[in-house]
């Protein structure tokens, strides 16, 4: 055998079977999507459920576990009992359902959660998940004279909207704020300020007890990121929110957004940040303000929950709101569902997966969860008359007390590259290694880039 | 009788080759005519967009800062990885033995026993600006003047992340080396004490001389490694990949523009690129020893 022909045959092999091989991973097409089972609507089923439809739910199983999904499943069940019920607890939902949705055979239900999560905004654009409008206005499972919709928390049916239509329904409900301990405060005689000049005259005397006024997470400054913006929101209202959202030129130039920058710059300037900070990842950071090396820390609303098996008892954790106002009230909250549960628009029971969201988001479902998961679902109504542990209370406190005021930024979710780069320049920031105007100028070119980029669907709101 | 041998040839290679195709060149094939599309991960189709995702990584500031930064991974990592192992490897063996050399040995190749995750997260611990191990010891001998935020300080977090993993693959080489400096013949290095060469004398001119094909292919092997950098800077790293973008490295662009942005006609042309550029290394590394050897 003559070793060159051999090597040329061998490539001359390959060659030929790029085309055949390649088209593996593109294979399947639309047209081989199955027919959706379908039953007869009724009052009592008014989704029209095939009542011996099979049911695949495959549920994030992270810090909240996955028993309350499977405590809906059961009453599922119960509704209809020759329906065989397939659940999945899974911690990377986005690994394992990805080749499924490639293949087009997902299942019913999806919650697409964690770090792990398949981006929301790319399953929209490849037509992945079905459109949720008649689940909406269909009856609440447990609420008579409410439609699901009526039932939610503000906010809600918009975080899973993308360009008109609902395609995610968020099962929990997050505000972000800052957090102190409500015993430590009473202890030095500090009250919660309640605009930004008296949260730095608060630091100060902070400071002057020994305590670093402000820690954050610093290896991920998304989490200093929250409160600049809530801030910035606050200030210049929800055009500004808007403004930010749909891509408009100049849009970080505004002057709320440039007037927060400035307040974190000055926060960061004056030493109020424990140093050492800017390296300290979430946990590392929350242990910190756990220890009462710092006072005040910005988190969302599961701190409480996750912080549980370190928190020394009687520290009695509070979230206060970003102390700042303007075209907003102070008692805005920056606030926004996740836990966000879909139904694929391939999947062959999406009448059963919208039966199982309704059952899910049912107010009895609702209440276990809040008290399970010590965080607040997305459902009205589902904690009262609760009793409450001092951080969810303090939540659930904020939500009543901001009313109609809830706001959330959508481009986190929506243009998940321009999130980093506000990341990225928020940590320089507060870092003191660049300027607020250059902040804002590294921004709005990051922002102009991805306006630009034929490649990215857009939104607006 | 011939043709039971091709018969047997046939028998013996081709289930062998066509899993190599299935499981090795596929891949590859895929991969390349993925990254000439528009594929987002979750669809069940792609566009094809020509050389379109190559054009734009000459534009992306952020696969740029990647590309710098692992340039200059090759650069430091696999030198100071050997200079310090061949270091070692001599001082544990060779003409020069001492005392417990066997149980330094094991000592340095301690950290290839932890994997990758591990060691990123211990060092996490060590670099950590208020109760890490680095600046407690700095302040201790009473430098805590240079104490320092190590991994937040855009100056210093990519020369964090390169000692460690200088650190975690010098052991390897020094086993490596310290087998090939006993193969040297003793008389080689007996001659030398004999003609009056001093320590380096018999370094410079006998054991790297003959341990030039160890180098090599540790050079190899280490470009390989200077190119990835992905575990560490994930999990050590600000951001991960920052403080903004100084320790990003391709392989963590690549993974975020595919599973955070669901671009994956675009994260395998990243790939791609990364493929010939370690190709390119690897070539040039092993062209370099073979025209050095012909003169």
């Amino acid at each position: 055998m003559n070793p060159s022909t051999s090597r040329r045959t061998l490539l001359a092999t390959a060659a030929l079977s790029v085309p055949v091989l390649s088209g593996c991973v593109t294979s399947s097409s639309d047209d081989a999507a199955p027919a959706s089972e379908a039953g007869a609507k009724s009052a009592e089923n008014p989704l029209g459920v095939k009542a011996d439809a099979p049911l695949e739910v495959v549920v994030f199983k992270g810090g909240y576990g996955d028993d309350y999904a499977i405590a809906a499943e059961a009453t599922y069940q119960q509704k209809y009992p020759s329906a065989k019920i397939d659940h999945k607890g899974l911690q990377k939902v986005g690994e394992a359902m990805q080749p499924r949705f490639v293949a087009g055979n997902p299942p019913d239900v999806v919650d697409n959660t964690g770090a792990g999560r398949l981006d929301i905004a790319t399953l929209v654009s490849a037509s992945q998940v079905s459109d949720l409008s008649e689940l909406l206005a269909a009856p609440a499972f447990d609420q008579p004279g409410k439609t699901v919709r009526e039932t939610l928390l503000p906010g809600v049916v918009e975080d899973g909207t993308f360009g008109g239509s609902t395609v995610a329904l968020n099962f929990t409900y997050t505000v972000w704020g800052v957090w102190y301990s409500k015993a430590l405060f009473a202890e030095r005689g500090w009250a919660y300020p309640d605009s930004w000049p008296a949260m730095l005259a608060l630091c100060d005397e902070i400071k002057k007890s020994g305590i670093a006024p402000w820690t954050y997470q610093g290896k991920y400054p998304e989490y200093i990121n929250d409160p600049l913006l809530t801030m910035a929101a606050k200030i210049g209202g929800l055009d500004l929110v808007k403004a930010v959202d749909n891509l408009q030129p100049g849009a970080w130039n505004q002057p709320g957004l440039v007037e927060a920058a400035t307040a974190f710059a000055e926060l960061a300037g004056k030493g109020y940040l424990m140093s050492g900070s800017e390296a300290l990842s979430h946990t590392e950071a929350q242990a910190a303000w756990c220890q009462r090396k710092a006072a005040f820390i910005p988190c969302g609303s599961w701190l409480e929950a996750e912080q549980k098996s370190v928190t020394p008892p009687g520290f009695d954790m509070v979230m206060g709101v970003v102390p700042a106002a303007g075209a907003l009230p102070v008692t805005a909250v920056q606030a926004a569902s996740s836990e966000s549960f879909i139904v694929p628009s391939k999947a062959v029971n999406t009448a059963g997966g919208k039966e199982y969201l309704r059952i899910l988001f049912s107010l009895a479902s609702a209440r276990d969860f809040a008290q399970a998961g010590s965080t607040l679902p997305a459902v009205a109504g589902a904690t009262d008359g609760l009793t409450l542990s001092s951080g969810l209370g303090s939540v659930r406190d904020a939500v009543q007390a901001a009313g109609g005021d809830a706001f959330n930024y959508r481009f986190r979710t929506w243009y998940a590259p321009l999130a980093k780069a506000i990341d990225d320049a928020t940590g320089e920031l507060v870092n003191r290694r660049i300027s607020v105007a250059d902040w804002s100028a590294r921004i709005q070119k990051a922002s102009d880039s991805l306006a630009r980029d034929s490649t990215v669907v857009k939104y607006t709101r | 009788m011939r043709h039971g041998r091709w018969r047997f040839l046939a028998g013996a290679l081709v289930p062998a080759l066509v899993l190599h195709v299935v499981f090795v060149v596929s891949p590859y094939a895929q991969a390349f005519y993925l990254s000439l599309t528009d594929w987002t991960g979750v669809a069940g189709e792609a566009h094809y967009v020509g050389a379109d995702n190559f054009s734009r990584l000459g534009s992306d500031t952020l696969f740029l800062d990647a590309v710098r930064n692992n340039a200059v991974m090759l650069l430091v990592v696999p030198a100071a990885t050997i200079a310090l192992a061949l270091l070692l490897a001599s001082l544990v063996a060779g003409p020069s033995k001492r005392w417990g050399g066997s149980a330094y040995q094991i000592v340095y190749f301690f950290p290839q026993m932890l994997s990758l995750v591990i060691i990123a997260v211990l060092w996490g611990f060590v670099y950590n600006p208020n109760t890490g191990l680095l600046n407690a010891g700095l302040r201790a001998i009473g430098l805590g003047a240079a104490a320092r935020s190590w991994l937040a300080e855009p100056s210093l977090a990519l020369a964090a992340v390169m000692a460690v993993i200088v650190w975690s693959s010098v052991g390897f080489y020094v086993v490596l080396f310290r087998a090939a400096i006993d193969g040297i013949p003793q008389e080689l290095f007996e001659a030398a004490r004999i003609d009056g060469a001093g320590g380096w004398s018999v370094f410079r001119g006998i054991t790297l001389p003959l341990l030039k094909e160890n180098v090599q292919v540790a050079f190899v092997y280490l470009g390989i490694i200077a190119l990835d950098g992905f575990v560490l800077v994930q999990v050590m790293t600000v951001g991960p990949g920052g403080p903004d973008g100084a320790t990003e490295v391709v392989g963590l662009t690549l993974y975020r523009t595919a599973f955070t942005y669901g671009k994956f006609g675009y994260a395998t042309a990243m790939g791609v690129a990364l493929f010939f550029a370690a190709l390119t290394f690897s070539i040039l590394a092993l062209r370099w020893g073979r025209s050095h050897e012909e003169a």
